[in-house]
């Protein structure tokens, strides 16, 4: 037998996992590629966050405040006075676990403390220790002290939740994750451990008003330079208005839309739909973010940044406020803005100038998602549209995490698609709607230095996309959110290239027959149209 | 006897402890996950390797076509380079399969004397270690690569438009993002 | 370790009731005990929803599960994305009732080999047999409390007993109860993951529960207590007029000491979820935050970059493209 290898020449290379101890036993372990830089302190400064200074994720020493654990609990009981929610959810939790395999950071990780109950007990742990009276008896309650490790230990995964909600959908008692990863984000803010990703276009967003920090004239020249590309694919010559007083509606979109691809094909789908219309609309430089980072940091943030898009709307006297494709934006909007800036007692119940079609569902907060506004158009036949110049692309949709589990947003897009495409296949019922699995990259964790745990938690997205190419042949992923459409090309060109991605209203752009238009011989990324291939290379 | 039939023969057996042992290279708490769930949505990472494994089985065993192999292996090795493994552990769970064979065959083939045979299927899977580890460098390569283009395509339209209107000012920013 | 450490706390609680009646000291347990546990229950049930009540709701945040009410030709979902309170009730009913967010886990996927149930369909099942037995074991012990016992606690009674089985007739809640709490247990015990995640605070009720349920079965058909007595008894605590008969066996008064401690723990444990689930703000509230606006009273004042600020800052490029100023 002396052939028979031992175990050990073969596996030295393989570690093998230690003895399963209790999750509180094992310390946490930063994992390179899994989290982010440190905020740096020019940044949070200018948005007068607390206890900004020099940092490095990556070191053992943190250089947090002598105080910082007063802080932290102080700031804690804090948020548990003012959101109902935490407190609620702090506990009642009875750890049924239906939760646990529901997280896309948990099924492409496999880490159990992704599972959304375990990620909550680090903050309940803590919670149990300081705030109840069981809790003084220690582990056996479910309860630890605060110490710098326990903090790095909620950081590192607070900062690997996109807030996408899917626990929230199959707990008994709507314990939502999203929730809890908000108030520890709160708390990290405190402490001011904020990523640098999401300090950097909070800054600048503040400032200029988009997350890029594009100045007004950068802005203006940029769709100066979109707009001839739109002229060149179809002949005509749209001329949108910027900061315009007593336009009728203000049109608010992601900044990435004017700037980023695939986002910028998106815009133009919007700018094309607006001119066919001959809509009286204004963009704004002031607001030009419908993206709102302030989400993933704290309440007031948030209410910050958004605050400008009911000032602009006040200041340049328009009826209603229409706004582009986006998820955490349209959370924002949806749940959060009428709340913190309302009442917009400045504008009117928002009216479709086409079909008379009163937007009920929006009355109070007088805005309309640009998905619901074009669906009513094009149910009322008010839009002349070719559908088969999409017949090059198999379309399947994502539902975006926020628009699907913090508003329900799932019709209005697919009769969009439907309206617009002849080809459109849908991904597997436990990945779509209110199931929908998250890009992996929302809430602030589209950095580069964490692509790795981006294309794990996007795994469980890609695997669907997957299922359907291989299936229905599908070749275009749309979507109506920005992230997405920055975050979706690089995890499908990971996991299996030759899937496009594009926004609801770049479909509508190419399908729009648009009056005293060109014999149309590109779509709107300026590759031929199905039947003009040969046209385009006889050129 | 010819040991590519006892490969089939035996296949379930062979695939199930190889996938063990894959699986045990992640923490215990993620193998459990890994072993417990079935579904090809709910748990992609298990689904991948169980698939993975079941084709390198069989075409081992039978006319090993490098084209399908590849396919499968590529799909195994994509996850587990973004798993925070050094290199060798993200590919050397091929050789994993050599301790499995002879495990689980040994006595077939101390009695049939396939010996020689043996030397010829952990050819075979040297080989695929060789694969393997080129697909590892590839899909290290892409995430490198994307992280670069992540940075162009987020700015993309700006720098663009930079090059065509030298005289528009861009700002220069150490972040960036929407 | 939480495992452990909660058996033993039942097993030693257990011997605790038992040591008790041995050393005759029935009133202790048979009516101090129970009063103080009651009283305990409602002052903390109630401080704690009190406690809860009292940090308010800021933001208007349901978890929607479903079509949005949107355009009129839309089919909107009304239980899972309510806009109306009456869609509320309907959804929080669907949940309380059914566990409709645990019933969710049964959705068949689509695999290669066929579909595939997921396993959490014996959560929502073994949660839900657990849930109603446990409701209608308590409903069912209210004849304790009753004289004349209510015509519809006796019919329960008889339809709890319809499969005739012994003498008495075994009332299949009880069984069921015992089975649903045992299959949780064991679920905790190996299911990984949930092991995992699973406190002292997880095993503890349902050692308790079980014991409470063994307890009372063992009572009923095998170590038989004076019913009659045991009434008196019980009928004495609902009536303020407690006494105690001599004569009723050791077992019940385990039971009733479990009961007991059960009661007491009840409000600073998870089991308050009861209350809870209720209040949860991603489930019992409608989905029309944009037609109706939602009140945060703590709506903090905070600094904001004004128009003016920004076009003082960019007044000169802002009129360079011939982007509109206010002030030229």
């Amino acid at each position: 037998m002396a052939i028979k290898p031992k175990p050990n020449e073969l596996l030295s290379a393989i570690n093998y996992a230690p003895p399963q101890k209790q999750w509180m036993d094992n310390p946490v372990e930063f994992k390179k590629g899994y989290y982010c830089y440190g905020a740096k302190p020019k940044n949070l400064e200018y948005i007068g966050f607390p206890n900004g200074r020099e940092w490095n994720s990556a070191d053992q020493d943190w250089k947090l405040v002598d105080n910082w654990k007063e802080i932290f609990l102080e700031g804690m009981e804090n948020l548990l006075k003012k959101f109902r929610s935490f407190r609620l959810f702090m506990d009642i939790c009875v750890r049924c676990g239906a939760c646990a395999d529901k997280c896309h950071f948990f099924i492409g990780t496999g880490d159990p403390k992704n599972m959304p109950v375990l990620r909550a007990e680090l903050l309940r742990s803590i919670y149990r220790r300081y705030f109840t009276v069981a809790g003084k008896l220690g582990k056996i309650a479910g309860a630890r002290d605060l110490t710098e490790d326990v903090f790095k230990e909620i950081w590192y995964y607070y900062y690997q939740c996109t807030e996408c909600r899917r626990c929230s959908v199959f707990c008994p008692y709507g314990i939502d994750q999203a929730e809890i990863t908000m108030m520890g984000r709160e708390l990290i803010n405190l402490l001011g451990c904020c990523t640098d990703w999401i300090s950097g276009p909070l800054a600048n967003c503040y400032r200029t008003g988009n997350h890029l920090g594009l100045q007004p004239h950068t802005i203006k020249s940029n769709f100066d330079y979109m707009l001839d590309d739109l002229e060149e694919h179809t002949g005509v010559r749209v001329e949108p208005t910027f900061n315009r007083k007593g336009a009728e509606i203000l049109f608010v979109t992601p900044s990435a839309d004017f700037f980023a691809e695939p986002g910028v094909f998106t815009c133009m789908g919007y700018l094309l739909l607006f001119h066919y219309l001959g809509l009286d609309y204004t963009w704004s430089t002031y607001a030009s973010e419908g993206g709102n980072f302030g989400f993933f940091t704290s309440n007031e943030m948030m209410k910050r940044l958004n605050s400008k898009i009911y000032a602009e709307s006040k200041r340049l006297g328009v009826k209603w406020i229409l706004g582009g494709e986006c998820g955490h934006m349209w959370r924002v909007l949806h749940q959060y803005m009428d709340t913190m800036n309302g009442p917009a007692d400045h504008l009117e119940a928002p009216v479709s100038p086409f079909t008379g079609t009163k937007f009920e569902n929006a009355k109070s907060t007088k805005m309309v998602h640009i998905s619901e506004f074009t669906a009513d158009l094009i149910k009322h036949g008010k839009l002349k549209l070719d559908k088969s110049r999409n017949d090059n692309l198999n379309v399947t949709f994502h539902d975006s995490c926020n628009t699907s589990r913090g508003m329900g947003i799932f019709e209005e897009p697919r009769y969009i698609i439907n309206s617009v495409c002849n080809h459109f296949h849908e991904m597997p019922d436990s990945t779509t709607r209110e199931n929908t699995f998250c890009c992996g990259s929302g809430s602030g964790l589209n950095a580069g230095e964490i692509e790795e745990l981006r294309m794990l938690g996007g795994l469980p997205r890609a695997n669907a996309v997957k299922y359907v190419k291989e299936k229905h042949g599908v070749n275009m992923l749309s979507c109506i959110c920005a992230i997405d459409r920055a975050v979706l090309p690089p995890l499908i060109d990971y996991w299996m290239p030759d899937v496009g991605v594009c926004g609801v209203s770049e479909l509508l752009g190419n399908a729009l027959i648009m009056p005293g238009e060109k014999e149309r011989e590109n779509n709107l990324r300026g590759e031929p149209l199905p039947g003009m291939e040969e046209k385009g290379e006889e050129e | 006897m010819k040991i590519s039939v006892l490969l089939s023969e035996k296949k379930r057996e062979i695939a199930k402890t190889w996938f063990d042992l894959i699986v045990e290279t992640y923490p215990q708490d993620t193998a459990n996950f890994l072993k417990t769930q079935k579904n090809r949505f709910g748990n992609p990472v298990g689904h991948t390797i169980s698939e993975g494994i079941e084709v390198v089985l069989e075409e081992l065993s039978g006319e090993m076509d490098f084209a399908r192999i590849s396919k499968y292996l590529d799909n195994i090795i994509r996850i587990r380079a973004i798993q925070d493994f050094t290199p060798s552990q993200a590919v050397g769970f091929i050789f994993l399969l050599k301790k499995v064979i002879r495990e689980e065959l040994f006595n077939e083939i101390h009695a049939n004397h396939l010996f020689d045979e043996l030397l010829v299927i952990e050819s075979k899977i040297d080989q695929l270690a060789n694969i393997s580890f080129d697909m590892y460098i590839a899909c290290r390569e892409k995430i490198y690569k994307l992280k670069a283009n992540e940075l162009r395509n987020r700015t993309s339209r700006i720098l663009k438009m930079s090059n065509m209107f030298k005289e528009a000012e861009v700002e220069e920013k150490d972040t960036a993002g929407f | 370790m939480g495992m452990i450490f909660s058996l033993i706390a039942v097993i030693v609680l257990v011997a605790v009731a038992f040591v008790g009646t041995q050393l005759h000291l029935s009133g202790l347990f048979g009516v101090a005990i129970p009063y103080l546990a009651f009283l305990v229950f409602i002052a903390g049930f109630v401080r704690k929803v009190i406690k809860w009540g009292q940090s308010p709701v800021p933001f208007h945040i349901p978890t929607t599960c479903g079509q949005q009410k949107s355009l009129p030709w839309i089919k909107q979902s009304k239980l899972d994305n309510p806009s109306t309170t009456l869609q509320v009730i309907g959804r929080m009913a669907l949940e309380v009732l059914l566990f409709r967010s645990l019933f969710r886990n049964i959705k068949t996927h689509r695999t290669d080999g066929g579909p595939v149930y997921g396993s959490n369909k014996w959560l929502w099942l073994g949660g839900l047999a657990f849930h109603v037995t446990f409701f209608v074991v308590f409903i069912r012990h209210l004849r304790f409390f009753t004289e004349p016992v209510p015509a519809w606690v006796n019919m329960l009674d008889a339809v709890d007993g319809f499969v005739q089985v012994g003498v008495p007739h075994m009332l299949i809640t009880g069984v069921v109860l015992l089975a649903a709490a045992t299959y949780l247990l064991l679920r905790r015990i190996f299911n990984s993951q949930v092991q995992y995640i699973s406190l002292a605070a997880d095993y503890f009720p349902l050692f308790l529960i079980i014991g409470i349920a063994l307890t009372g079965i063992l009572m009923r058909y095998f170590i038989k207590v004076d019913i009659v007595k045991v009434k008196e008894l019980t009928m004495g605590l609902a009536t303020f007029k407690a006494t105690v008969p001599d004569g009723i066996g050791s077992i019940f008064f385990i039971h009733l000491f479990l009961i007991s401690v059960l009661f007491a723990y009840f409000p600073f444990s998870k089991l308050m979820h009861l209350a809870g689930v209720f209040m949860s703000p991603t489930r019992n509230l409608a989905n029309n935050s944009r037609a109706v606006r939602h009140i945060n009273p703590w709506n903090p004042k905070v600094h904001l970059h004004t128009y003016e600020e920004y076009e003082d800052e960019f007044r000169e490029v802002m009129k360079s493209e011939g982007i509109p100023v206010e002030k030229e």
